[in-house]
């Protein structure tokens, strides 16, 4: 099976305080479609860094990242985009809904974004599936914690995307809600084949994807 | 279309979530500031036109010794323009009486054409008037009978009903004109004057061979179809046939409608002002809300191209409705404010053009552009990164930049707007130079204040820890402090210095014909009556001939001003010293030896140009004499004294036949002096320009009040900055006060807090306002209105006061739901 995600010798360094400062060192992996993989790794561990790039959200210091075989970096930010908006959808332990748009609204959005003609049906199908049919008109100030994240879910389901990145995706939930959405998540996973990339801390989370890839000072340990 | 439809659904639901609330007040307020500022100035300025078109009678005039062809009239009615003849000429009146010696009065007479005039209204007394206060005259004289003024009535000891003839004509006395328009200052209206009907005219059997009759045609219409007209007049117009407008026939009131023009265009420049920087906050509040939006968007597959696509077609929408809004906003508000102001409703202003809407709205356009178009393109450059990393910020932009496209926009909009390039470049280069040095001197003040051992503390530091945003918001709150204190306390100041120079005994009569032998006593009589002694100005009439020895003639010269000057006698006079009213701006004055010297106004110096060391000649009575210039004039033909183009040494014009001339003030109910005056020198000329006086402080009275209407809106303006300076720190704010309530501080702990921040923030805006006014003021007061300016103590405190009390009240009132909130509803947000 070819790789969906590989991550060749990824390098990422920023200037801090006028000294350069190395957050990921040569990360190399890959990741077969289909696969569930979790990066854990405490605080500072550069576990987000590595997320960022490996949807092309970030730019690296060298290396690069093969996405379903297309050079990332190879790509301008636009075309990254694309390729994002085709590929990928996203969970962040913060949600990002758009706090103007009402749940439905929010989930049409990637779908309108790429001009899809039935994005309302789709999305309403998409909400059906996470449960939250009867708050489809509700903005997120409205909802809970645990319903904004099955909204986000639903938005990133929506597209169908080959790849699901999910970054502390029950970071700001309390235990028996998170338990819930992860549930619901390995659940859509499995019902669309969606590669799982999930970035944690949380070793109970973690041990629940097929794989573990483990971060420690930027460096992936063995 | 798809960006378009989904920017729509985007704008809608921003609306509902309240984003969009500040740019589009921010923007409605500017528009309908401009354009009511824009359309109210408008109808001023046509009414004042209108008014100062009153002392003509018309828009326009055309006179000529000999009758006008009948094509002039032809074409104006083609045009659409209103068109009477009118004929004016020197006569005798005599009284009939049955008992009594004939009475014979030297008058000017008016034979007036039905619709006179065509501008400005003739008051009159007549027979139907009980109480004899006047009113408006709605026709010419009736066949058959005359108007005439209260001098004729006194000198002729006349009553309404009287008899009298004009040459063969017998016509009774219908009414008394008690305010007349046309009144001229000119040295032609020096008889008492009589109305009568054009048609009476034959009738008078005076219109023959030698007569002196000044044939006129008058023209009043749109100012569109009279400036074609004038055009096309110009083309045709004969030698001996004169053209003006009251620009051309009044310095004073081409003066004093410059000015009125120039403050309007003020108070629609600091408009601008004040919106371009409400927009400019108003956007980067929206932008610092739409970061999280747009990386989300970047992060779901959206181009850089459709992120901006989608702010882009918004804020154009935003534009549109606010121009449309701001608009009707603006058009009701003038209407309103003219209905409410009494003086401006009595004064039936005439309908705005739609100039200043369409103005407002390209404006409104340009503003919204010029200072939100760049932080949308730093929009639309967030990195999509920061839906992992909160920490990342707006995309470091050419800050350079931005600034620089705001004050370019609004530069080209000053320029347009004012029209004058000098007006709008002092306010300009006033404000760029008061941005810099306000933001420096807050900045550092905010950091001075931190480091002394002063006891609020927490205060200072809270201050200078957000010292860069706290000293913008200070800049934008002086800024709006600055205009509303230039509009209010310096307009009235310098509007109080400008009235001023007309001082309630400016001379209101001119004396003319003065002979040599006359002098004495003539200031003999004045001391007599108890008058203040009059100033003799000799004066010899003379044509240029030749400058360096090139002899001149009309067709040297372009302009029709020129080419007049040239045709008509000059009235020199000489000086041992400098008049008083005139300032020198070129040489120096003669001292007594000096044998033949020149002195011109630089006016008449550059309409003919004449330039320091040319070699003048001129024709008087048929002698020559030629001399040299040598100092140029600056003088204030506002002043209502006598005054002259060009003055010799003293001796150069001995030889030449002199008479003397003089203006006086004959304060009210003193008219009986003027009469005995003229009984005791028969061969003076005396001329009233009280009417004339009137009229120009008239104009003044409507300049001001219309200024402090317009105030109002600019007010306004101001305030909306005041609201997005606030607004834009709010959720700061309101976030620090939640950590701070966290960490145990109670609600009288943060209003103090904030309380004390606005003081420090109100005081500092306030006196910088105040510094910039002045500075601006003055600036204005020396180069634009040429008087002397300074501002008062008082004003420096109300700055102060009004800056500190102004912020606190408005500070308090935004953050006050900060301080009640509860820490977890803004923690968790």
């Amino acid at each position: 099976m070819a790789s969906i995600v590989q991550a060749v010798n990824l390098v990422k360094q920023v200037q801090s305080g006028g000294q350069p400062l190395v957050i990921l060192q040569d990360v190399s992996f890959a990741v077969e479609a289909g696969e569930s993989i979790a990066i854990l790794g405490a605080s500072g561990s550069g576990k987000s860094t590595l997320l960022g790039l490996l949807a092309g959200l970030d730019v690296p210091s060298s290396g690069t990242v093969f996405l379903d075989g297309v050079d990332l970096f190879a790509y301008d930010e636009d075309e990254r985009a694309r390729l994002r908006g085709r590929l990928a959808g996203f969970v962040f332990q913060s949600f990002q809904l758009l706090p103007a748009l009402s749940a439905l609204e929010n989930v049409m959005l990637p779908l309108e974004l790429q001009g899809k003609p039935d994005a309302r049906a789709q999305a309403l199908d998409a909400l059906q599936r996470v449960g939250l049919t009867q708050r489809s008109h509700h903005v997120p100030k409205h909802l809970s914690g645990g319903e904004q994240q099955r909204v986000a879910l639903a938005r990133a389901f929506v597209t169908q995307p080959k790849i699901l990145f999910a970054d502390e995706p029950t970071g700001n939930l309390d235990a028996a809600t998170g338990e819930q959405v992860i549930e619901l998540m390995l659940e859509l996973n499995r019902a669309q084949g969606t590669t799982l990339i999930l970035v944690t801390h949380d070793e109970a989370l973690a041990r629940r994807c097929g794989r573990q890839l483990r971060l420690s000072a930027g460096r992936v340990l063995p | 279309m798809n960006t378009l439809r989904l920017a729509l659904a985007m704008l809608r639901r921003d609306w509902r979530a309240g984003e969009w609330r500040v740019l589009l007040i921010a923007l409605l307020l500017a528009v309908g500031s401009i354009s009511t500022v824009g359309l109210f100035a408008d109808r001023v300025r046509l009414a004042l036109q209108q008014e100062s078109h009153a002392l003509l009678g018309a828009d326009l005039r055309v006179s000529s010794a000999h009758p006008l062809a009948q094509a002039y009239r032809d074409e104006a009615r083609q045009r659409g323009l209103r068109v009477l003849g009118t004929a004016v000429f020197p006569s005798m009146v005599t009284r009939l009486a049955n008992n009594l010696p004939s009475v014979m009065q030297p008058v000017e007479v008016q034979a007036l054409e039905d619709g006179y005039p065509l501008r400005g209204k003739i008051m009159i007394v007549d027979a139907t008037d009980v109480n004899g206060s006047g009113h408006q005259a709605l026709a010419v004289p009736a066949r058959g009978t005359l108007w005439v003024d209260a001098r004729m009535l006194r000198r002729m000891a006349l009553q309404i009903g009287d008899e009298v003839n004009i040459g063969a004509a017998h016509l009774r006395v219908a009414a008394q004109v008690v305010r007349d328009v046309d009144q001229a200052v000119g040295f032609a209206s020096i008889a008492p004057r009589v109305q009568i009907n054009l048609g009476d005219l034959p009738a008078t059997k005076l219109v023959q061979e030698g007569s002196r009759i000044n044939y006129r045609l008058l023209v009043a219409g749109e100012a569109d179809d009279v400036a074609g007209y004038r055009s096309w007049l110009q083309s045709k117009i004969k030698l001996g046939e004169k053209l003006e407008d009251v620009r051309d026939a009044r310095p004073e009131v081409r003066l004093a409608l410059e000015r009125a023009e120039h403050f309007l265009g003020l108070a629609a420049l600091m408009s601008f002002v004040l919106a371009g920087v409400a927009l400019a906050l108003a956007a980067r509040h929206f932008i610092s809300r739409h970061l999280d939006s747009c990386a989300v968007m970047r992060c779901l597959g959206a181009s850089q191209a459709q992120v901006l696509r989608i702010f882009l077609y918004q804020f154009l929408l935003l534009g549109i409705t606010a121009v449309v809004l701001g608009s009707v906003l603006g058009y009701t508000a003038q209407s309103v404010l003219v209905e409410s102001i009494a003086a401006m409703r009595e004064a039936g202003l005439p309908a705005p053009g739609w100039q200043p809407l369409a103005q407002a709205a390209a404006s409104g356009m340009a503003l919204l552009l010029g200072f939100t178009f760049l932080p949308l393109w730093q929009l639309k450059r967030v990195s999509p990164l920061r839906v992992i990393r909160r920490e990342l910020g707006v995309p470091s932009a050419n800050t350079g930049m931005m600034y620089g496209v705001g004050a370019a926009v609004l530069c080209a909009l000053f320029l347009w707007q004012a029209g004058s390039l000098k007006l709008g470049l002092t306010v300009l280069a006033g404000l760029t130079a008061g941005l810099l040095v306000f933001g420096l001197i807050a900045w550092l003040a905010l950091r001075g204040l931190a480091a002394l051992p002063l006891g609020k503390r927490h205060v200072f530091a809270n201050l200078a820890r957000h010292g860069r945003s706290n000293a913008v918001q200070i800049v934008a709150l002086s800024l709006g402090g600055m205009a509303l204190l230039l509009l209010t306390l310096v307009r009235a100041e310098l509007m109080q210095n400008w009235q001023e120079r007309l001082p309630p005994d400016a001379p209101n009569h001119f004396m003319v014909n003065i002979q040599p032998d006359q002098r004495a006593a003539v200031r003999t009589f004045f001391a007599q009556h108890k008058l203040a002694a009059p100033e003799l100005f000799p004066m010899v009439r003379g044509r240029l001939i030749a400058i360096n020895q090139r002899s001149v003639s009309a067709d040297d010269y372009a302009e029709p001003n020129a080419k007049s000057m040239i045709e008509r006698e000059f009235n020199l006079s000489w000086s041992e010293v400098l008049p008083e009213g005139n300032q020198l701006v070129q040489g120096k004055w003669w001292s007594s030896v000096e044998p033949a010297a020149l002195s011109v106004e630089e006016g008449i110096a550059k309409t003919l140009g004449i330039h320091m060391g040319d070699t003048l000649t001129y024709d008087v009575a048929g002698n020559q004499f030629s001399a040299q210039v040598v100092n140029l004039r600056k003088l204030r033909w506002d002043s209502m004294r006598v005054n002259f183009f060009v003055i010799t040494t003293p001796g150069l014009l001995a030889d030449y036949p002199a008479s003397y001339l003089s203006s006086f003030y004959l304060p009210p109910g003193r008219a009986q002096a003027g009469d005995a005056l003229l009984k005791a020198f028969p061969n003076l000329l005396v001329i009233d320009t009280e009417a004339i006086i009137a009229q120009v402080r008239h104009i003044m009275d409507q300049i001001a009040q219309t200024l402090s209407a317009i105030f109002l809106f600019t007010l306004l303006s101001g305030l909306a900055v005041l609201y997005a300076a606030l607004l834009a720190t709010q959720d700061e704010r309101i976030y620090q006060s939640a950590i701070l309530r966290t960490l145990g501080a109670d609600s009288r702990y943060l209003r103090r807090l904030h309380l004390g921040e606005f003081a420090v923030i109100g005081a500092l805006s306030g006196l910088f306002a105040a510094a910039g006014a002045a500075l601006l003021g003055w600036v204005l007061a020396r180069n634009v209105l040429e008087i002397p300016y300074a501002p008062s103590p008082v004003f420096w405190l109300v700055g102060l006061a009004g800056g500190m009390l102004t912020v606190m009240l408005a500070g308090w009132l935004a953050t006050r739901r900060a301080s009640r909130m509860s820490p977890m509803q803004v923690l968790a947000a």
